[in-house]
């Protein structure tokens, strides 16, 4: 898309069944100034949409393991056909683990390592500020935003981990605590070409000031993960 | 009716989170003599007419695309669960 459409960015949330922060999503993309595009798992469809975001929940109610059975919606077809033609996709959480199903990005999510259920606001350190996901960071740059899972740490081989530390594709790190045993407190990682970010925490839930984490400026204030959704529409200005 | 039975396992290098839990739980219930306990899933594929190696091999295909994630399992078994025979040569090793 061309420079000065910004507004009309479209910005896909893709719903499966047993999904639920789709509408928190939507809002998020709103609130950045994009326009949200609604999607349906069972439509192969994707409608034209600029980017695709998968969102959390308990799709198919993690059963199996969590995102394999949507892995294969007729929806997923075509994003993953998307994702390889430079498509920016963001998978929030359950949407994580759909792209991890799916081979858009590497390991796996297996249960939190002391097996309870985690809601709670996490601090993460930006890695990689140059994904299409979070350009409008900085490399270093602390955060905070909820955290709330059961299946959220994240797995690989030795070599596969040593693989994205060496090509800078850990996008976010746990820090302060690793809330699940996530292998080098990896929270988020990105594809070779930057376009697909996966991350377990939540940014569309810290998007507007009143429902956010607490920061220095009080309680709720936080809006760390509105930068997630601006910085797909630079991108996809820039591209 | 046939039915194939497939197996699935955490690797052994990836923690088991439940089984560790359920190992934990053993003594309180005096059973002292267990080490360790890793825990799987078990699958009863249904068809119809008989269990053919076609068939076996069609479980197996199933079980390293959707039953099992090769990252964080391995497929143990695929056999008929009638003769309780091997699948593919690859199910066979540890049935």
């Amino acid at each position: 898309m061309s420079a000065g459409t910004l507004a009309s960015a479209r910005i896909g949330v893709l719903t499966f069944p047993g999904t639920l922060d789709d509408r928190d999503a939507a809002r998020a993309v709103r609130l950045a100034g994009g326009e949200p595009v609604s999607l349906w798992h069972a439509d192969g469809d994707l409608h034209g949409v600029d980017a695709v975001v998968l969102p959390g929940g308990f799709s198919y109610g993690d059963y199996l393991r969590a995102g394999a059975i949507s892995r294969f919606a007729p929806a997923m077809d075509a994003v993953v056909d998307a994702a390889k033609g430079g498509m920016p996709v963001l998978g929030i959480c359950n949407g994580f683990q759909v792209l991890t199903e799916a081979h858009l990005l590497p390991g796996s999510m297996v249960k939190n390592d002391h097996l309870h259920f985690v809601c709670r606001e996490q601090v993460l350190t930006v890695e990689n500020a140059s994904t299409a996901w979070t350009n409008r960071y900085t490399a270093g740059q602390q955060i905070t935003i909820p955290l709330k899972n059961q299946d959220g740490q994240f797995v690989a081989d030795e070599r596969t981990l040593d693989e994205l530390e060496a090509t800078g594709r850990v996008v976010f790190r746990y820090t302060g605590w690793n809330p699940n045993g996530s292998r080098r407190d990896i929270a988020g990682i990105t594809n070779e070409r930057g376009n697909v970010v996966g991350l377990m925490p939540h940014p569309e839930h810290a998007v507007e000031a009143g429902f956010g984490p607490a920061n220095e400026a009080g309680p709720r204030a936080g809006t760390d993960g509105l930068t997630f959704f601006t910085s797909v529409l630079a991108s996809l200005v820039h591209a | 009716m046939g039915r194939v039975v497939v197996e699935v396992m955490p690797k052994p290098e990836i923690l088991d989170p439940q089984g560790k839990a359920v190992v934990g739980a053993l003594p309180r219930l005096g059973f002292t003599q267990f080490t360790g306990v890793r825990q799987g899933k078990r699958f009863e594929l249904e068809v119809e007419g008989d269990v053919t190696p076609e068939v076996l091999a069609a479980a197996q295909q199933a079980a390293e695309t959707l039953l099992s994630n090769p990252i964080i399992e391995d497929v143990v078994r695929v056999a008929d669960a009638a003769t309780d025979a091997a699948g593919t040569p690859a199910a066979g090793g540890v049935a």
